[in-house]
């Protein structure tokens, strides 16, 4: 279903962003094309988890465009899905969330219940399909939460610190399913403030500094030569404002 | 003291010879106030999740209007549906006026603000939690709305709970539009005033032990439903 999507590429222009008198984002421009796994990197509150949701539609920008390729916004927003930091599961089972997410985007009845089993096996939850979903641990609900996404077949993933909360067993297994994603075709744009995970899963890193876009870079130039300072002196693990 | 004693004597012969009379009364209090809370969550439920979910303007002024409803003087309430229900009134011709309907009415009035403002409360809780995630998947309006209130259907149980504790408490409406008459609209409640006041201590006091105890045991069941159904479900 991917393949035949196509709703990228993606151009933010001038894009800002301001709530409560202070401005979150502040002129982001960039064009984001299928392909490479896009990770936005950066401290906490420089504005990851804000220009993403501006991306995916959740928050509308205070001025400048977000412009996808397709026109139409219901196959737009059809071709996205978000991971959260923290996942939000019904009280229902496992496999029952994935079929609603499936019924919400109007999947046909009887294709639901295949769709959210083979999502499941694909990231090795089938055998807790009936169990509750809000009774599973952190890294189960996570899985949950991508197989979630998988079922629908997006052309873009949106990971918003994915891992922040868990073990380094379950980050593992949440980073092979991301990979297995991005193998399937899928365009990852994953927020991240962990450098590990930058170079395990990165094509290009996307810099954000205060709300700006600091800097954009291959994974490989973006630790051997950083261009800014603020970059420069994040990858050397201090604190950029310091 | 001795009198209590003997109260309390006389109240537990009752309550164990299951008298008739106490049978009668315990039995019409809860068809009243039963009825009373399924009609008031019916209407409460989607009207208190309604508020939580929509945008409008005047929504703050609905929101602090429904609390203070909370609080409505159940005497203020069997005025009004006095008002309505008697000859004079605009419903007069129904003849609903001291029947068991009329008490029903009254108590339905009495909780609707009570189990409509507490859904609402918790609708909107959840939402701050569930928003981005229904959103991001494309629910929206009322199947989100329906979405919210079916996974959070056990924390609305306190909602409906609390209903069902003032209506079954509460003494002013059924009196007035009741009219407390012997073997029609007697319940609990008014007997215990009845009673009280003509010196029948005995039967008033075995009323107000199965009030309390019929109050306590409702509790611990929705208690214990939504302790498991949490436990289950998470």
């Amino acid at each position: 279903m991917a393949a035949n999507g196509r709703i990228l590429p993606l151009a933010l222009r001038d894009l800002r962003y301001a709530a409560g008198g202070r401005t979150l984002i502040d002129r982001v421009s960039l064009q984001i094309a299928a392909g490479p796994t896009t990770l936005m990197l950066g401290a906490n509150g420089a504005g990851k988890s804000v220009l993403m949701r501006l991306m995916h539609g959740l928050l509308a920008p205070t001025s400048g465009e977000i412009a996808w390729s397709d026109p139409d916004p219901e196959r737009r927003r059809r071709l996205q899905a978000m991971v959260f930091q923290r996942p939000v599961l019904l009280r229902r089972s496992a496999l029952a969330n994935i079929v609603y997410a499936l019924k919400v985007a109007r999947v046909a009845r009887a294709e639901r219940e295949r769709l959210a089993v083979e999502a499941l096996e694909s990231v090795g939850l089938l055998h807790l399909a009936h169990r509750p979903a809000r009774v599973l641990s952190g890294g189960e609900q996570q899985r949950l939460a991508l197989a979630r996404a998988w079922a629908l077949h997006p052309e873009v993933l949106f990971l918003d610190e994915p891992t922040a909360s868990l073990d380094p067993s379950a980050t593992r297994e949440i980073e092979r399913v991301i990979q297995a994603f991005d193998a399937a075709g899928t365009k990852i744009i994953m927020a991240t403030h962990n450098l590990g995970q930058v170079r395990r899963l990165g094509d290009e890193v996307l810099f954000i500094h205060q709300g700006r876009l600091a800097e954009r870079a291959p994974v490989e130039q973006f630790f051997s030569q950083p261009a800014s300072p603020e970059a420069a002196s994040f990858v050397k693990g201090e604190l950029p404002w310091k | 003291m001795d009198a209590i004693a003997q109260a309390l004597h006389g109240a537990l012969g009752l309550i164990v010879a299951a008298d008739r009379a106490l049978l009668g009364i315990v039995a019409l209090s809860l068809q009243v106030s039963l009825a009373a809370v399924l009609a008031a969550t019916l209407l409460g439920l989607p009207l208190g999740a309604a508020i939580a979910i929509g945008r409008f303007p005047g929504r703050r002024a609905l929101v602090i209007l429904l609390n203070a409803l909370m609080g409505l003087p159940p005497v203020v309430v069997g005025l009004f549906v006095y008002l309505m229900l008697s000859r004079a009134g605009p419903l007069g011709a129904s003849g609903l006026l001291f029947t068991p309907p009329a008490m029903v009415i009254a108590q339905a009035i009495l909780i609707l603000p009570i189990i409509a403002a507490l859904c609402r409360q918790a609708v909107e809780d959840a939402w701050i939690e569930y928003e981005e995630q229904l959103r991001s998947l494309g629910a929206r309006g009322i199947g989100a709305a329906l979405t919210l209130v079916w996974d959070i259907r056990f924390s609305l149980l306190t909602a409906v709970l609390a209903g069902l504790g003032r209506a079954s408490a509460e003494v002013g409406a059924v009196m007035i539009v009741g009219g407390n008459i012997d073997g029609v609209t007697r319940v609990m409640t008014t007997t215990i005033a009845l009673e009280t006041s003509k010196g029948d201590l005995p039967l008033a006091l075995s009323l107000g032990i199965v009030l309390i105890v019929l109050v306590i045991a409702l509790n611990a069941i929705a208690h214990l439903v939504k302790d498991a159904a949490q436990r289950r479900y998470g």
